[in-house]
């Protein structure tokens, strides 16, 4: 295992700058556009303490004279808001930064829990196939004719409710991984099973099961390499519901507090300032989502096509 | 045919159930529903006693039957919050969600429709890839951001339209209506917009790429050889064969926007039962949560059942395929 491993992943990785996949890539200007948008986006919420101008959690470095700043104005001590400040004197540019942090955060783990429970589901439900697939399938249909984001809210909600008052902030966090990772698995189940179902009776695999490989082997050796394709299109595409469901939460109160603020809970503040005529506080928080979900889904569906080989 | 439909009724009432034992299960055991309801003042005898006379000693399957048929009589018992019954909030609540739903149903539907026939049959044209691209970013903007542009344009900027309430209604016995006064609609207009424009776009993407698909089938390229006019084969003959498809994603769609009310009353503090729920989150306000929770799981199990059974009826192919299959 260990020494078929090494070889490959060395073969594998120039093919993807040589291949279809990476001629496709460099041949569209705006998948180029939104990768590159994507990567620089990602740095900058990664090392958000090194990359933003100021820190807007330092309570100390907060000075209540610089709030509601208009874009590119100057601050007491001569620095530039390029972005404007908000009520509490934050620049808001900073602010994006650390919002997107928090945002990248709570969509990417909430993709992986959606990701690992799909796909292990659906790898079971076909392989396993049965009355187990029937009542797996059951549910995801059912779960299927509700929106998403609608089960999201709910879970939010109802779990929210189950905890003390006092342990909502602490928590958002998770409850809201929770929710959106609940509510996204079914995609993933639907696609894996359908491939499973494909692969499981192809002679390989009852070749595999003839030598006397385990059925957990066979799964993970042989069948899941087989639908990562289809997977990952659909978690790239998934990062950018979750990155709107957890906005769209956050906006509606019921998630990131405004302590630890994400891009959602940032527009929500923002949203109260709005018809004094200070816009910045909510619009460039916006702009921010909007780029970042677009890039995404940009990427989502130039993926979908190229690795698509019907559409080659 | 019997078979199947019972089959699909038995399914619609197991996800009630399991709905009604969530939304019970949260009302009994989240914090006592005792202390929720009296004062501080309320000695331990009178707890007792309102104890009692709830039935809250009773085994938890007799409790559970209670509140299932309490629940199919639209009773929720009391809100925690504004200490009145939930089914008097959601009756006074009830209309005005219900109107912004059907008036942006049939913008999404009316502008929709249209749009993708366009988009379909003149596909390189200007107009067509700006529709397309605005589509796109339609998709990636957020329903809350697109209700906040509105109104920072124009509510804030132009000054044009009322961006918060429903402004004057009309009652008509218990129901009450925006509809028939200049203020409602005006009041009507950037809510009605905001929560029709995704519908909207997807609906316009759906019936372009059926009306892209029936221009290529044969009984099209028929009619067109038999020299009947271009208007009637687009729309007589083509359009009408995209509808099936449409009327049932349009259908399932109704759902998801009574479900999207939720985000846009929050935005334009429309006073329907959406910004009731989120209320009532936020104020862990367990019996409306409760009743918000049944209600919207029977209007989605109502909507796809009939959608269904329209499949069942539209489609002759299920039929056999049903029949013989599961």
């Amino acid at each position: 295992m260990a020494e078929d491993a090494g070889p490959r992943l060395g073969r594998r990785l120039p093919d993807v700058f040589q291949g279809d996949i990476w001629h496709s890539f460099t041949r569209a200007p705006i998948v180029v556009l939104s990768a590159a948008f994507l990567v620089v986006a990602f740095l900058a919420a990664a090392f958000a303490p090194w990359v933003a101008p100021y820190d807007p959690f330092d309570l100390a470095s907060l000075d209540i004279m610089n709030s509601v700043m208009a874009p590119g104005e100057k601050g007491l001590a001569g620095e530039t808001f390029w972005l404007g400040t908000d009520d509490q004197g934050r620049d808001v540019l900073s602010t994006i930064i650390y919002g997107a942090r928090i945002s990248l955060v709570v969509g990417i783990a909430s993709v992986l829990f959606s990701l690992v429970m799909g796909v292990g589901l659906g790898l079971v439900s076909g392989y396993v196939g049965g009355r187990l697939d029937a009542f797996i399938m059951r549910v995801a249909d059912i779960q299927l004719s509700f929106p998403a984001i609608l089960i999201a809210l709910l879970i939010d909600g109802v779990a929210r409710s189950l905890m003390p008052r006092d342990m909502h902030d602490e928590l958002a966090f998770y409850v809201l991984i929770f929710a959106i990772g609940i509510s996204g698995w079914v995609q993933y189940a639907r696609t894996v099973r359908g491939s499973t179902m494909v692969e499981r009776d192809k002679e390989y695999v009852q070749a595999a099961r003839v030598i006397g490989m385990g059925s957990g082997r066979i799964i993970w050796r042989h069948v899941l390499p087989n639908v990562t394709g289809p997977v990952l299109v659909i978690a790239t595409i998934h990062l950018a519901i979750a990155v709107i469901t957890e906005a769209t939460l956050s906006f509606l109160g019921v998630g990131i507090p405004p302590t630890t603020p994400s891009l959602g809970t940032l527009i929500r503040i923002g949203n109260d300032y709005l018809f004094s005529g200070e816009w910045w506080i909510t619009m460039f928080p916006g702009v921010a989502l909007v780029l970042l979900v677009l890039a995404i889904n940009l990427l989502g569906d130039w993926l979908r096509d190229a690795l698509n080989p019907k559409l080659r | 045919m019997i078979g199947f439909i019972a089959a699909r009724l038995l399914q619609s009432i197991i996800v009630m159930l399991a709905v009604a034992l969530i939304a019970f299960a949260l009302f009994r055991f989240v914090g006592d529903p005792i202390n929720n309801m009296v004062g501080q003042d309320t000695t331990l005898e009178e707890r007792a006693e309102l104890r009692e006379r709830l039935g809250l000693d009773d085994p938890f399957p007799v409790q559970f039957a209670r509140f299932a048929i309490n629940a199919a009589q639209g009773e929720f018992g009391f809100s925690y919050q504004h200490r009145r019954p939930v089914s008097a909030l959601i009756t006074e609540r009830f209309p005005a969600t219900m109107e912004l739903a059907l008036v942006s149903a049939i913008l999404a539907v009316a502008v929709g429709i249209p749009m993708g026939v366009y988009t379909a049959l003149k596909r390189y044209g200007l107009l067509s890839r700006s529709f397309m691209t605005l589509s796109l970013i339609g998709i990636s903007l957020p329903t809350f951001l697109i209700g906040i542009l509105l109104i920072l344009f124009f509510g804030v900027i132009l000054r044009w339209l009322p961006t918060f309430g429903r402004g004057d209604v009309i009652a008509i016995g218990w129901w009450t209506s925006g509809l028939l006064t200049a203020d409602g609609l005006r009041s009507l207009i950037m809510p009605a917009i905001t929560l029709a424009l995704f519908q909207m776009t997807l609906i316009m993407r759906l019936v372009r790429a059926e009306m892209l698909e029936v221009l290529r089938t044969d009984f099209v390229k028929f009619g067109r050889a038999r020299g009947l006019p271009d208007s009637h084969v687009h729309f007589s003959i083509a359009l009408k064969n995209t509808l099936v498809p449409v009327i049932t994603i349009t259908g399932l769609q109704l759902g998801s926007i009574i479900a999207f009310a939720i985000i846009t009353e929050s935005v334009f503090q429309w006073p329907g039962m959406g910004l009731m729920f989120i209320q009532a989150v936020a104020e862990v306000d367990i019996p409306v949560m409760a009743a918000y929770l049944v209600l919207i799981a029977f209007f989605f199990v109502v909507i796809n059942l009939i959608v269904d059974l329209l499949y069942f009826a539209v489609d002759p192919r299920l039929r056999v395929d049903r029949a013989g299959g599961h």
